[in-house]
């Protein structure tokens, strides 16, 4: 393959008085998050890829066949697409295996004896095959889709909010089977959801949107370290940032990450050294000072200069965006803080991270 | 009890039901799936058109037909003028005149089952690259297979009992038109009352075990759509 894949999608629909509107350019490997508050569009962006709907003037190019254009338009089974729709989507009359085969049958290349069975092993479905959807937890149904959606050997692989009809148990039961999908898989993807957690835990590139336009488009880090999105008006919001363990503290149980000139501390889960990790710090985790503090139970001090400063949800707070040697950490403080500390864009400051979430 | 000419009207009626709810299932099924997908004006029209045998007089329903289908009819004309045998009084007159009687008991749990089906079994199997008569082989039919034997039953069963079309279209000729309730009425008019009890205890019991079958297994499978989530 000598052209790097990719997706194009310039749209223009309307539905009543909904305008779906938006001209991106997407990588044609890893994980795609389509981000956006219920009614942005998203679902509607998804369904006009997938061809379920037709969008009233479009242009899709997935690698270099053209789905969509001025006068053509490919219908749904055409596409060489995988689709994991919100809720359960079995077909009832056909068990988990049957399911499965209804794909290996349609695929445009025979299956793999090998490929089956990595797929029934990377989403732990040896046990279910033999049993009908009714006879399936919420969670089970959504992976048997989802292997349902790889057997189809798609070049594009979509999912609509594969997680949100699950409880939270159920949902922490499918993640890591979608972290291990994109981690063994070269499929690339376009994962549409509202969780900010799922986000940052799959996602390599980021669009955001926002009543059928486009706000931000970009890699995740880059979008997440942006303060003027939506993203930055919830509770759990926070950078996301990659590293590579580089050395381990075995008297204490840590794992030194290593991040484009400096490091964080965080819990060893036997990790391997060179592993490259990614971490999430919460902008309301990272408290500032003006002098580097010793006497405090902080594990993960950093220096940095003041990048940024921006209004946050509540007029109590303020998000204030610190450059960290090549990276930018966000925090979230009171405003009366940040008159106290007299903080202004270019003033040094210490960072203070009470915690570091491992996400991957 | 029964008779060899009873016996003969019993074949023949079963035979005419077979004809009938065979090709109603066949005919029907693209009539109840625009029904049930249309958004068109002509909906409302075309759905009052198919439930109108539910309530004209049989009788009404027959005239018309041999009006139609009479040697003076359009139909009749059209099918003398190609050297065909005409239509009324005939077997092949019978069986069409049965459909459009019967036509409402088939379409409608049809049109009902497609309803129920919604979207999202087609949509799913649309991105699983199977197309249009794939998906209605694969997934229509199947998730329907209650609807179908709804039709199906009340096809036969509705075709059985029919008399006034049968009267004015079909006549009395037995073994070509002569069917159960005919006959029946034929034993009742020279008071051959034990032959009129035993064809009609015959049809009590056989409407008894068909309704008796289709509701066990309908309770034994209550919806063939229960794995999937209504489509916002």
């Amino acid at each position: 393959m000598t052209n790097p894949m990719s997706l194009e999608l310039r749209l223009s629909h309307s539905v009543d008085d909904f305008h779906l509107n938006l001209d991106v350019k997407l990588p044609g490997q890893g994980v795609t998050a389509v981000f956006g508050h219920s009614g942005c569009g998203k679902t509607t962006l998804l369904r006009c890829v997938a061809g379920l709907e037709k969008a009233n003037e479009a242009f899709i190019k997935v690698n270099d066949k053209v789905w969509q254009g001025a006068a053509s338009f490919c219908h749904t089974h055409q596409r060489s697409l995988g689709f994991v729709f919100q809720e359960a989507s079995l077909f009832s009359h056909l068990t988990v295996e049957a399911n499965l085969m209804y794909a290996i049958k349609r695929a445009p290349r025979s299956t793999e004896p090998s490929l089956y069975r990595s797929i029934l092993e990377l989403l732990g479905l040896d046990a279910l095959i033999k049993r009908m959807p009714d006879q399936l937890s919420g969670g089970e149904r959504q992976r048997v889709a989802i292997a349902r959606a790889l057997l189809i050997q798609p070049d594009l692989l979509l999912m609509d909010e594969p997680l949100a009809a699950l409880d939270f148990a159920r949902k922490d039961e499918v993640l890591p089977y979608l972290e291990r999908m994109k981690k063994e898989l070269a499929i690339p993807m376009l994962y549409v959801t509202h969780s900010m957690d799922e986000v940052a835990r799959l996602a390599d590139h980021l669009i955001v949107m926002e009543q059928g336009k486009v706000l931000a488009s970009g890699a995740l880090t880059d979008v997440f370290s942006r303060l003027d999105l939506p993203l930055y008006q919830r509770d759990e919001s926070g950078v996301v940032l990659t590293g590579e363990i580089e050395s381990k503290d075995e008297q204490w149980h840590l794992a030194k990450v290593g991040m484009g000139g400096y490091h964080l501390w965080v819990q060893d889960l036997d990790y391997a050294i060179g592993q490259s990790v990614r971490l999430r710090v919460l902008a309301r985790d990272v408290s500032l000072a003006l002098s580097e503090q010793t006497d405090s139970s902080f594990l993960n001090v950093l220096s940095g200069v003041v990048d940024e400063l921006h209004s946050a949800e509540h007029p109590s707070l303020i998000l204030v965006r610190v450059k960290v040697a090549e990276g930018l950490i966000i925090a979230r403080i009171t405003q009366r803080s940040m008159r106290h500390l007299k903080l202004a864009v270019g003033s040094r400051v210490w960072l203070q991270i009470k915690s570091v979430a491992l996400i991957q | 009890m029964l008779s060899e000419a009873d016996w003969v009207a019993i074949g023949l009626t079963f035979k005419l039901a077979t004809w009938v709810t065979g090709l109603l299932l066949v005919l029907g099924t693209p009539l109840a799936w625009w029904l049930a997908r249309t958004q068109s004006w002509w909906k409302g029209p075309i759905a009052a058109v198919v439930a109108m045998p539910l309530v004209l007089p049989p009788t009404v329903l027959g005239f018309y037909l041999l009006m139609l289908m009479g040697p003076e009819g359009p139909v009749g004309q059209l099918m003398n003028s190609l050297g065909w045998q005409g239509l009324p009084f005939s077997f092949t007159g019978l069986v069409i005149a049965s459909m459009i009687y019967s036509l409402p008991f088939v379409v409608q749990p049809l049109q009902n089952t497609f309803e129920s089906l919604g979207r999202r079994p087609l949509e799913v199997a649309a991105t699983l690259r199977a197309g249009p008569i794939d998906r209605f082989f694969s997934v229509v039919l199947p998730l329907s297979r209650r609807g179908y034997l709804t039709a199906a039953v009340l096809g036969f069963a509705h075709t059985i009992g029919e008399f006034g079309v049968v009267l004015m279209i079909g006549g009395n000729i037995p073994g070509t038109t002569q069917v159960i309730a005919v006959r029946i009425y034929d034993h009742v008019e020279s008071l051959d009352y034990s032959q009129a009890y035993a064809l009609s205890g015959f049809m009590v019991a056989f409407a008894f075990v068909v309704l008796v079958a289709l509701y066990s297994f309908n309770r034994r499978h209550p919806s063939a759509l229960s794995g999937f989530g209504r489509s916002k």
